[in-house]
């Protein structure tokens, strides 16, 4: 009987936090069908009329955006894991001295608010002449994703055998081969993890993207959704941002479904006993 | 890096090592090593842990940079000399594979740095596998394998490279203990075909006794021995030597000099006087010894023998021996393994005899003051030790 109270009140509570979660998501999907006046009645079920996506895709600059967010979030990505797993070895393998004091220094830098720094990178940014260009989003987003991917990866470096290395030494393999044929691999579901994170944050980063582009063309997607206006001043296209939204979660969870495995598989399994 | 050459045209790989230092900061843990090794040798360091032995092979192999001294390869100083271009080969405790790479790219790693030609490469590790019994696994990854078969893929690791040196650290303690004796034998039949030298690092004493040519005992980063397995087990040089070879440990009993004269040395341990012959340097009257006999050797023959009596505190039944554990009455406590069965009890009064010949001796500095000593010949089984 108190066992049965127990599995009643475990599953009740799986229900509300799948509810809790998937549903604005749900009716994200469901708004994104309507428009008009449909949007303000209450409908769980409506007919599926992508009228809102046709819009978006034939119009404007929508897909310009996502390619921007792409190529942006994409850049963001490959750069920081580069540095992350050549700064990762240097923290987390080599000895010298005041690695503790840089290592504090990264994560130090990661924790001012984005508001703190946007003036000055504002500045900075006018200075390199990257204002109103994709570079400037690529440098800015740096700043969050670089502290995070190279604390994770030098902790996960620091699990990897010493021995490991010494083996790869007495092979005869240099230090630039050690990272990229023996930690590279080996790193491979940190790597996946810590660079979906990075990607994400960039994808949805909103307020450097706001300040540091002006053209329609340069924008991102999470900007250029907020600026979808409708047809009069009166009226805000539910329809079409759901719509959008919907789009621009959608490779998100592509990218999660595609790496999952790999995060979640322990390839050091056998390097040693 | 030169190639490694066929076995006929093996290249000497004799190694000495001068005056071989390392510290770590302010913490010296090697204080000047000198070695040498000839080629086709095995020798084992061995050791208690913390003594050095394992950065002494590191330092051979150029993982570890030397403070100070020359570590001589074939008779050219490789102190400046980068790990792989020492044509040495190490097999490491973890075994350390690739976990990434199946068993060929893991032997293969390391040829293909050499720049050594694919077919070549090819050649070595098909028959590196032969020899390893590895044909079958080449194509697994580390983690599909048992533990016996990474330790051999470790080890072929080495063999394709056909290093002039062999280094092995601790291999074998993260096997299981019947997988370490076949592992052991495989070893020492490697050794026998290859021909090589190798250097063994272990502080398990019966892989250093059973595998050894040679057994280079350190401690505190120093040398204590150099030796035969036998050597060291008859004629330990000093206390350290003496307690560390031979399990049960040699018992070593505190002493005092009495008389010195007519070739005799009267000694007393607490009540009991102990008369040992002795012709080595002068010994003064008064000064403190230790008396050292194993266990094992508690066993009187036709000769004069050294009694020496005490309690019983606990007796142990282990079948092909028995060992008698005593307390003599100044609260010294001695081991008897006696071979077979043994009729006592706790608390007993209990003789314990030995010959002379297998009596050690030591100095109050620990040095050894008599020679070679020789166990009693067994074939006296049976008498009775009881005191009654």
């Amino acid at each position: 009987m108190k066992r049965l109270a127990k599995t009643t009140a475990l599953t009740l509570l799986k229900i509300i936090v799948v509810f809790y979660t998937i549903f604005p998501f749900y009716w994200a999907i469901v708004s994104s069908f309507k428009s008009g006046a449909a949007l303000f009645s209450v409908n769980f079920f409506p007919a599926i009329d992508l009228t809102n996506y046709r819009d978006l895709l034939t119009n404007g600059n929508f897909l310009r955006n996502i390619l921007n967010s792409a190529i942006v979030a994409v850049s963001v990505v490959t750069l920081s894991l580069i540095f992350a797993i050549t700064s990762a070895y240097a923290l987390g393998k080599m000895k010298f001295r005041g690695r503790g004091i840089v290592l504090a220094g990264i994560l130090g830098a990661s924790m001012f608010p984005q508001i703190v720094v946007l003036s000055g990178l504002f500045g900075t940014i006018r200075w390199l002449g990257l204002y109103n260009s994709l570079g400037s989003l690529v440098l800015s987003y740096m700043i969050f994703s670089l502290p995070f991917t190279v604390w994770v990866m030098t902790s996960f470096i620091r699990q990897i055998p010493a021995e490991l290395e010494d083996a790869a030494r007495m092979d005869g393999c240099s230090t630039w081969a050690m990272i990229w044929q023996i930690y590279f691999p080996l790193l491979a579901p940190a790597l996946a993890s810590t660079g979906l994170l990075a990607f994400i944050a960039s994808w949805n980063e909103f307020l450097f993207a706001l300040t540091f582009t002006l053209s329609d063309t340069v924008r991102t997607v999470p900007v250029g959704l907020a600026l979808i206006s409708g047809s009069s001043r009166f009226e805000l296209p539910f329809g079409t941002i759901m719509a959008a939204s919907v789009i621009v979660t959608v490779p998100l969870i592509l990218l999660v479904l595609i790496f999952q495995r790999r995060i979640v598989s322990g390839l050091t399994a056998g390097a040693v006993k | 890096m030169t190639h490694l050459l066929p076995r006929k045209e093996k290249p000497m790989a004799d190694l000495s090592l001068t005056n071989v230092r390392k510290a770590f900061g302010a913490f010296t843990v090697l204080h000047g090593i000198d070695l040498k090794i000839e080629d086709g040798e095995f020798v084992v360091f061995v050791g208690p842990s913390g003594c050095g032995k394992s950065t002494l092979l590191r330092a051979i192999a150029g993982l570890e940079e030397i403070s100070g001294g020359d570590i001589c390869i074939g008779g050219q100083v490789v102190n400046h000399i980068a790990p792989a271009e020492r044509q040495i080969a190490m097999v490491f405790q973890s075994y350390a594979l690739y976990p990434h790479m199946d068993v060929y790219k893991n032997m293969a790693f390391g040829l293909k740095f050499a720049k050594i030609p694919k077919d070549e490469i090819d050649r070595r590790i098909r028959k590196a596998a032969s020899i390893l019994k590895l044909d079958a696994v080449l194509d697994r990854k580390p983690g599909a394998l048992s533990g016996g078969q990474r330790q051999r893929v470790a080890i072929g690791r080495a063999i394709v490279r056909q290093p002039k040196v062999f280094l092995f650290d601790e291999p074998l303690s993260n096997l299981d203990a019947a997988l370490r004796v076949n592992t052991r034998i495989e070893i020492a039949k490697l050794h026998r075909e290859l021909g090589a030298t190798m250097i063994y690092v272990t502080h398990d004493q019966v892989e250093a006794m059973t595998l050894a040519d040679k057994i280079v005992v350190l401690n505190t980063g120093r040398i204590e021995q150099v030796g035969t397995p036998l050597d060291l087990y008859h004629a330990p040089a000093n206390l350290f030597v003496a307690g560390f070879i031979g399990s049960p440990a040699m018992n070593l009993i505190e002493a005092r000099v009495d008389t010195v004269g007519g070739g005799n040395l009267q000694l007393s341990a607490g009540e009991q006087k102990v008369t040992l012959p002795y012709s080595g340097p002068a010994v003064a009257a008064g000064a403190a010894v230790t008396i050292g006999i194993r266990p094992e050797h508690w066993i009187p023959g036709d000769g004069p023998s050294v009694k020496i009596e005490g309690t019983v505190d606990l007796v142990e039944h282990l079948g092909e021996t028995s060992i008698v554990y005593l307390r003599l009455a100044d609260g010294q406590m001695i081991t008897v393994r006696y071979p077979g069965d043994i009729f006592c009890a706790a608390g007993d009064r209990f003789v314990a005899e030995a010959p002379v010949a297998a009596v050690h001796l030591f100095d109050d500095a620990g040095q050894a003051m008599l020679g070679r000593r020789s166990g009693p010949a067994y074939g006296i089984l049976g008498q009775e030790f009881r005191a009654r």
